[in-house]
């Protein structure tokens, strides 16, 4: 993958790592299913229909059978206790061959993690395993119709009832709820403390009776996401995560996974390779488009910018590898990521001219209506994980340390 | 894999850091803005006993036989604080086309000398019609026996007021394509030779126009071979690139850090400016540019130690992105400023202006960006 680079700064990775990296591009080429766009919900996990869902879970099943499922988990849980290194290799391999993404993925990169370090042994136990295999698919329930970026202003209440909390509220923007069995739940479970401190992070048999969940329809037309209603919802008081009223510091321990999941750069530099080859074969007034002197203008600043955060993902990798300290680089790496794909696709309908507006139903769609629907998705991505501006409050606070705000 | 600096590369830079803060001021700097020279030879000699005259000079011709990383480690400290010093025109530009260009008895005799920072050197390269492709370069190198007699102007030539020697492209057969193109190292008084300033709004760096009335040259003036200079001119032109997006990097961090620093202090409405979500984000949006450059920087710097294709579409990358985020940056930054940052008296458009004329020195970020879609093969 990496360009032959002389000695000085070390961008090669070790013969083992490599050794990976062909192996899992073996498998790849050998286990991929043929037709695997049918099965890959993209990267909003948007599944439809119960065939598409079954085969999505047993394309995580697979994956996980040959040990390429939560390479990042210690190995007494499952995992591999993979370095950052081979999980980089992972997410390369997995978007270099348009591998179907995985439907277990919340449970995988959100959940997985919390649990390791925040849940019970008997959590662990319980669940873990079969968010491994998909058997148990998860969705978030962190968002709220009235707590959006403000996410511990969150009103949703559990109130204790015996051995049981009672749950009455109402969740928003809920990926994957409708063919969720679980929800990982933020939750208030004390309504005078200060907002941070009176939330409780939960786990709900998605059910149990009392769950409404209404799908919400996004731009793109499809409906990935979801409204979930908790009317008088009993959980069991063992399914709390960590302390109760202690749930935000639960929550935040894989915040930054959820900026990593939106921030992958070898799916922008996947959207501008397409892109490249969109301009090449496009003819616009007698001519290829991309000899247009202000189209190669265009592509060149969006190129030189996607092969800028590759190399910031070096860095990033870099530091986490040798042990330096972090700096805002996931913060910087979402809002900078997110804003460029969507200019990516936002260019691509612009080369498209009429025919840019024409969704994959239509005979005379490019690239089978791909455009069109990643220049909404990827608008989503701007907003969700944190806006851009939540981004840049981060870092202008955390980082250039101007004071903090409301 | 280390995608880093190695320590030796941190202890230059912050050795660097803490020299020039101490030796090139932004009193300093205001100072020679006025004078008619704006050179500091006091400031210059400094810089030479610290080696960095020689940073890029292989060893064996007595310098410290460092990498473009390196170089871009140190450039990134000059730009912060606009060090007034012939560092890029001599010690990167002129030593590195003399590196690249030289006959091995020129670089024996050329190099140490530059190296030690007995002499300066400056490159002359771009004519009226500032064009970086080979049809820019007309000036006429006629041949008259066993000399060049060469008639015609340069522009845009960097610190020619107190080089020491020029290192001029000229042609010396007829054409305006790549062959043909030759290189001639002549002294700054040579007869028939004339130096009148550019007046710029960057009086950090002065430029000049260098006009030829009948020079005469000896052939063993003649830096490399007759008529084969142009892949080396485009070789140095990846080098500039990568010091001047160093510079660019260096000098945006600074023009950053002065805004916070003032939107923490600077209060309005009875609260820092520092806590609207306005001046916030601009400063976080600069940051945001900046701090991914950094890596751009640094992949650049490290392929100009291979000469080939990937090099260039780096350096011109480099070049493109980092001279636009300098520019932008130091425009939120005197905004930021208020009032004050559009004053004379404030330091703030020092850098506001160097960041425009790095911009379009050595290219503009069009050009190269032309250069990148060309070298992408598209």
């Amino acid at each position: 993958m990496l360009p032959a680079i002389p000695a000085g700064v070390d961008l090669a990775f070790s013969k083992e790592d490599e050794k990976f990296r062909r192996s899992l591009r073996t498998w790849l080429r050998k286990h991929l299913p043929k037709r695997h766009d049918e099965i890959d919900g993209g990267e909003d996990l948007n599944f439809e229909g119960p065939a598409q869902i079954a085969a999505a879970k047993k394309w995580q099943r697979t994956m996980h059978d040959a040990g390429y499922v939560a390479i990042d988990w210690p190995k007494e849980h499952g995992g591999k206790a993979a370095s950052a290194v081979r999980q980089t290799i992972l997410a390369e391999e997995i978007v270099t061959h348009r591998a179907p993404g995985l439907i277990g993925q919340l449970g995988l990169h959100m959940l997985g993690p919390t649990l390791i370090r925040c849940g019970t042994a008997a959590q662990r136990k319980r669940f873990l395993p079969k968010i491994l295999t998909a058997e148990e698919i998860w969705c978030q329930g962190y968002s709220e119709p009235g707590s959006g970026s403000d996410l511990a202003s969150l009103r949703t209440k559990a109130e204790s009832d015996g051995d049981d909390f009672v749950v009455n509220g109402q969740k928003i923007w809920t990926t994957t709820a409708h063919f969720a069995d679980w929800m990982f739940c933020l939750v208030r479970t004390h309504a005078d403390a200060p907002k941070h401190k009176g939330i409780s992070y939960i786990l709900i048999d998605m059910k149990t009776p009392g769950i409404e969940v209404r799908p919400l329809v996004q731009m793109t037309g499809q409906s990935g996401f979801n409204e979930v209603f908790f009317t008088d919802v009993r959980v069991p008081r063992s399914n709390l995560v960590g302390e109760l009223h202690g749930g935000w510091a639960v929550a935040n321990t894989t915040l930054a996974h959820e900026r990593n999941m939106l921030a992958n750069p070898m799916r922008t530099q996947q959207l501008m390779a397409d892109l490249v080859r969109l301009a090449a074969r496009r003819n616009d007034n007698g001519g290829k488009v991309s000899r247009d002197a202000l189209v190669r203008q265009r592509l060149a600043d969006l190129q030189i910018r996607v092969d800028m955060m590759k190399y910031h993902s070096w860095k990033q990798l870099s530091d986490e590898i040798h042990g330096r300290p972090a700096s805002v680089g996931g913060a910087i790496s979402k809002l900078v990521t997110t804003e460029l794909n969507h200019e990516i696709c936002a260019t691509a309908l612009d080369l498209l001219g009429d025919y840019g507006p024409l969704v994959g139903r239509s005979p005379h769609a490019e690239d089978r209506g791909l455009w069109p629907r990643d220049w909404m998705f990827t608008l989503g991505m701007v907003i969700g994980g944190g806006t851009s501006q939540i981004q840049k409050n981060i870092i202008a606070e955390r980082v250039l340390g101007l004071p903090r705000g409301a | 894999m280390d995608f880093a600096l190695n320590g030796d590369q941190e202890l230059l830079a912050q050795s660097a850091r803490a020299f020039l803060k101490a030796e090139a001021s932004p009193s300093l700097v205001r100072r020679l803005w006025d004078d008619p020279v704006g050179h500091c030879s006091d400031l210059n000699a400094k810089i030479s006993e610290q080696g960095w005259a020689g940073l890029l000079v292989p060893e064996a011709h007595g310098g410290l036989g460092l990498g473009m990383l390196d170089a871009a480690v140190l450039l990134t400290e000059l730009g912060r604080c606009l060090a007034p010093s012939p560092f890029l025109s001599s010690s990167v530009l002129a030593t590195s086309l003399l590196s690249f260009a030289g006959s091995a008895s020129q670089k024996r005799s050329w190099l140490p000398r530059l190296a030690s920072g007995e002499i300066l050197a400056t490159v002359a390269w771009l004519e009226e019609s500032d064009r970086l492709d080979p049809t820019g370069t007309v000036l006429r190198a006629r041949r008259a026996r066993d000399r060049f007699r060469l008639s015609g102007s340069k522009l845009f030539v960097l610190d020619a007021h107190i080089a020491d020697v020029y290192l001029v492209a000229a042609r010396t057969a007829a054409g305006l394509g790549p062959d043909g193109v030759s290189l001639f190292a002549i002294p700054r008084g040579a007869p028939g030779l004339s130096l009148t300033p550019l007046e710029g709004f960057d009086r950090t760096r002065r430029l000049f126009e260098i006009k030829f009335d009948d020079v005469v040259v000896e052939r063993d003036q003649r830096i490399g071979r007759e008529g084969a200079a142009w892949k080396h001119l485009q070789r140095m032109l990846d080098v500039a690139c990568v010091a001047i997006a160093a510079e660019c990097q260096g000098g945006a961090e600074h023009a950053l850090e002065m805004a916070v620093d003032y939107a923490k202090a600077r209060e309005q409405f009875g609260q820092t400016i520092g806590s609207f979500q306005a001046v916030k984000h601009m400063a976080a949006e600069c940051f945001a540019e900046i701090e991914p450059s950094r890596a751009l920087l640094w992949y650049a710097a490290q392929a100009q130690e291979t000469s080939n294709k990937e090099a260039s579409r780096a350096a011109s990358m480099a070049k493109a992105r980092l001279g636009e985020v300098y520019a932008r940056t130091t425009n939120k930054a005197v905004q930021i400023h208020g009032g004050i940052g559009f004053t004379w008296e404030h330091d703030m458009h020092f850098w506001f202006k160097r960041a425009k004329a790095n911009e379009a020195l050595f290219g503009s970020p069009a050009f190269h960006r032309e250069r990148v879609a060309a070298l992408s093969g598209w």
